[in-house]
């Protein structure tokens, strides 16, 4: 690993819209602008937010029946996604437990996959060296930013007419400002929204094209995190590891009939068994009922005092205007309504188990 | 009344035997949106260097510490219904805690402005 961190294409344009930078996953990011976390989030979810999300991985699949081959590393039914769907799931390991969550999109001759920043080093062999005869190839010279926000479509599509055609997790390739890009309607803020693939010279460009829009502002990290953990979504390394299954995430939903019956993918043991029994533990939405937010690590406790599960996200919502959190619990402390004590600094708080998301998910389905 | 100010970045405002302590802008700012304070309570006696609360904001939790030896003798309830005053006024308004010294002398060990200016450049 290298100690200095790298930079993504819109590196300078970071520093001109005045992005204050951090070290994240070996990369200098923007975890805020001028307008600080709280505006920002609030105005990803009232009307648009770009982020640079250069840093994932981008790797393309390219070999025959590469999709087919590619289900024996995750759980997602791929062979029969149809041309210009994408897919979320995750790599998982021999114990059930995963490695990394991922999306995969058919781009016709070949896949295109986006992976975690930080996991990037793992995924690339791990696939190169289970995938016979798929060339495996990570892709250095694009930049990725996503467009979130109920004014996406419009920021978007002003420069790019197709982009309105898309539904939810449909991606295709498209012009913008005479750039050949590739565009996915999809997105980890909750709200309906674009990611778009661009070579790297063309993408300070572009950006500025989408920032142009007066509904269209930067966003950092830090908003991308507090948007993600209101609409209950997993952060890896955090809610999901390679210690926690998919089950016990509440990431069923990502587990298609077909590769619940059939198995065949790495860690399918345990995975079917949870499905079938249940988890002994999940993960669920934690609303503190004070003001004080919960962080990960804090310590979960029934109403006796006895340990029953940890935060594994957490912090002050913008949209709810309250503290909000995600935690593994025992499964019979995990429905919506039960009573729980957070430990936060030595001292129980009251909280509620809640459904997740805690605000609505607005995909354009 | 006399200003002094701190590594950990809080001002002691002292008029007699008792002053006020309360967070620098320039701490304000770099915490970024402040959500929550947890505060001690009156009569809660504490040494220099102590964590005496805690400040969330929505990027992260981070202590205060005790700039001097004292007790507390109000803590600002302003933070509790309203903590986005500490960013907005946070060396007026937005104090933290009123205090009582126990050794005025350790205020030397401070800086003035002019030297928390130099500090934080």
């Amino acid at each position: 690993m290298s100690d200095t961190p790298k930079r993504t294409a819109l590196y300078d344009l970071h520093c001109a819209l005045g992005g204050k930078m951090v070290d994240f996953a070996g990369w200098e990011m923007p975890v805020q602008y001028p307008m600080g976390i709280m505006g920002e989030h609030q105005h990803c979810r009232s009307k648009a937010a770009l982020f640079d999300v250069s840093h994932m991985g981008q790797v393309l699949l390219h070999g025959p029946n590469a999709a087919e081959k590619l289900e024996a590393l995750v759980p997602a039914a791929l062979s029969n996604l149809p041309e210009g769907r994408a897919r979320y799931t995750f790599f998982t390991n021999d114990t059930g437990g995963i490695m990394d969550d991922l999306i995969v999109a058919n781009a016709g001759d070949h896949l295109f996959l986006v992976v975690n920043a930080s996991m990037r080093t793992q995924d690339i062999p791990h696939m190169k060296a289970h995938l016979k005869d798929v060339e495996v190839t990570e892709i250095f010279d694009r930049a990725l930013i996503a467009v979130q926000g109920p004014s996406a479509q419009e920021v978007v599509a002003s420069h790019c007419p197709q982009a309105a055609q898309l539904s939810f997790m449909q991606t295709c390739e498209a012009l913008i400002g005479g750039t050949l890009c590739r565009i996915s309607r999809l997105g980890y803020t909750g709200e309906d929204g674009y990611e778009i693939s661009i070579p790297e010279a063309e993408a300070e460009r572009i950006t500025r094209l989408m920032l142009d829009h007066p509904d269209c502002a930067p966003a950092g990290l830090g908003a991308r995190d507090s948007l993600r953990l209101e609409a209950g979504l997993c952060l890896y390394g955090n809610d999901i590891t390679p210690d926690t299954s998919p089950i016990e995430a509440d990431l069923s939903w990502a587990i298609q009939k077909r590769r619940r019956e059939e198995g065949g993918f790495t860690g399918a043991a345990r995975i079917i068994a949870e499905l079938e029994y249940g988890a002994a533990r999940k993960l669920v939405g934690i609303m503190p009922q004070g003001r004080a937010p919960a962080r990960a690590g804090v310590e979960i406790h029934d109403l006796d005092g006895n340990a029953i599960g940890e935060i594994t996200s957490g912090g002050f919502g913008p949209t709810v205007q309250g503290p909000v959190a995600m935690g593994y619990v025992q499964a019979d402390h995990s429905a919506p309504g039960q009573e729980l004590h957070l430990i936060i600094r030595g001292k129980p708080q009251p909280a509620t188990v809640c459904a997740l998301p805690f605000v609505p998910q607005k995909y354009k389905r | 009344m006399t200003t002094y100010y701190s590594e950990e970045h809080e001002w002691i405002t002292v008029e007699g035997g008792s002053a006020t302590i309360g967070i620098t802008a320039h701490a304000a700012e770099q915490l970024g949106d402040i959500v929550f304070v947890d505060q001690k309570e009156e009569g809660d006696e504490f040494e220099s260097g102590d964590e005496i609360g805690v400040i969330e904001s929505v990027k992260a939790a981070s202590e205060i510490f005790a700039p001097v030896d004292g007790e507390i003798i109000e803590a600002n309830e302003l933070l509790q219904s309203n903590p986005a005053t500490l960013n907005e006024n946070p060396e007026a308004d937005a104090w933290i805690y009123k205090v009582k010294l126990s050794d005025p002398s350790q205020l030397e060990g401070l800086m003035d402005l002019a030297g928390y200016k130099t500090f934080i450049t």
